[in-house]
């Protein structure tokens, strides 16, 4: 190692992400959208323990659930899952 | 062992996301569900560490990271052996008095690649050695980042891109390795096989790997609907039927003794309800090709590996 190199105690630790994901808008990638029922839907919440990107928020203020578009990948599972079907995919 | 926490559906909805919103995941993902699931089952602070593979490319794209807690990625081979690490490193901080918390949770995380084939002589290692950690098999059945190449935990009769269904051979000619059983055989004081599905199992069970004092293994079936050929609202769907089929029994091993789960024990007490497997093959396309007079075959052979070990398993519960 020459003088110029640094040493393991100069240089940064390596490969530190520094961003939060939720930087990061996944939400462009749905082409189909869920619409809820609000007549139809208990807030059981099974929706929220299924959603693979944690799009289905729960508001404790209100006691209601809300879908967040900005994440939201259009998956559908919450529309499969929804023991009341009260979720409906849509064309955005 | 039972354990003591109790929680009900808004709990869990209350409890800040360990894994955020904007990981890079694909739609319909089984790995991210389970991961949501298993964190919401955390009892304060905690380390993750990962092995290479989808949640560890999903989840820490440089710059972004999806995780809010301290979590390191590590090579393919050696996530237990981080994790062994990890835990040795706050034993030795507690000792000098200089850790801030009076207890810190480890877990690792692997795919089936990192757990099957590559982490086998880690986690081997580190359960011998009895490090206290709760190791967390996500298991989607292939390489699916690289794309979808066969692993050990690939079942027979699947096609992926290294075992290509053809006119020579039906998809994958070898057989699952029954990984969580090896798991077992090592004498660690909990191991349990879980599903998305049946949620409330497999965060209780989390949990109770978390509050073991050692290793505790936890093998958690992961659907991946572009490996395994599905629409992205089936993963749900497609989990339970590897339930109700006895592909993925669900059950748990307390010092090494057996016992079934609920949603298991229900067809081990009710065997009419076990489904033919047929019903779960036919919803994936990698088992496609198995659909043809050619290769019909495979399916019985597939339903008489299943019933094998399933009877097995009824064996080990006391319940055959
Ligand atoms: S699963 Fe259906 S009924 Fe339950 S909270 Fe979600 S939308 Fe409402
Ligand atoms: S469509 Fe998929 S990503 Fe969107 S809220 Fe429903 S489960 Fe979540």
């Amino acid at each position: 190692m020459t003088s110029e190199q640094k040493g393991w105690k100069e240089i940064p630790i390596a490969g530190v992400c520094w961003r939060p994901a939720t930087d990061y808008l996944t939400g462009d990638w749905k082409t189909l959208k869920p619409v809820r029922d609000k007549e139809k839907c208990n807030k059981c919440l099974i929706c929220y323990m299924f959603c693979p990107d944690g799009a289905v928020t729960w508001d404790p203020e209100i006691e209601d659930i809300g879908f967040n578009l900005d994440y939201c990948k259009g998956c559908g599972i919450c529309a499969v899952e929804c023991p009341k079907k009260a979720i409906e995919m849509v064309h955005e | 062992m039972a354990s003591k926490w109790k929680f009900t559906t808004k709990d869990l909805a209350e409890k800040p996301e360990i894994l955020m919103s904007g990981h890079r995941a694909c739609a319909g993902c089984g790995p991210a569900i389970v991961y949501r699931q298993i964190l919401k089952a955390t009892r304060g602070p905690i380390i993750a560490t990962n092995a290479t593979g989808c949640m560890e490319v999903v989840s820490t794209i440089y710059p972004y990271t999806a995780w809010s807690i301290p979590f390191i990625h590590t090579a393919f081979e050696n996530v237990a052996a981080n994790a062994a690490g990890i835990e040795t490193a706050l034993k030795a901080l507690k000792k000098k008095g200089q850790l801030k918390y009076d207890h810190v949770d480890v877990i690792a995380f692997a795919g089936d690649g990192g757990t099957y084939d590559i982490g086998i002589q880690a986690l081997s290692g580190a359960a011998e050695r009895g490090h206290d950690f709760l190791y967390v098999l996500y298991d989607n059945e292939a390489y699916m980042n690289t794309g979808i190449q066969r692993s050990g935990g690939t079942p027979h009769g699947a096609w992926t891109t290294t075992s290509p269904a053809g006119r020579v051979i039906p998809g994958k000619p070898e057989y699952k390795k029954p990984i969580a059983d090896i798991m077992v055989a090592h004498g660690i004081p909990y191991v349990a096989a879980a599903s998305p599905a049946h949620w409330r199992d497999l965060i209780t069970k989390a949990r109770k790997g978390l509050e073991v004092n050692g290793p505790a293994f936890l093998h958690v079936i992961a659907p991946c609907p572009r490996g395994w050929r599905y629409d992205t609202s089936k993963t749900i769907e497609i989990t339970r039927l590897a339930v109700d089929t006895c592909v993925f029994p669900l059950w748990e091993a307390i010092d090494g003794e057996y016992a079934l789960s609920a949603p298991s024990k229900v067809i081990a007490l009710k065997p009419e309800r076990k489904i033919p497997v047929k019903d779960y093959l036919k919803v994936q396309g990698r088992f496609r090709h198995l659909f043809t007079p050619e290769f019909e075959h495979v399916i019985d052979e597939i339903q008489q590996i299943i019933d094998r070990r399933w009877k097995r398993l009824l064996k080990k519960c006391d319940m055959a």
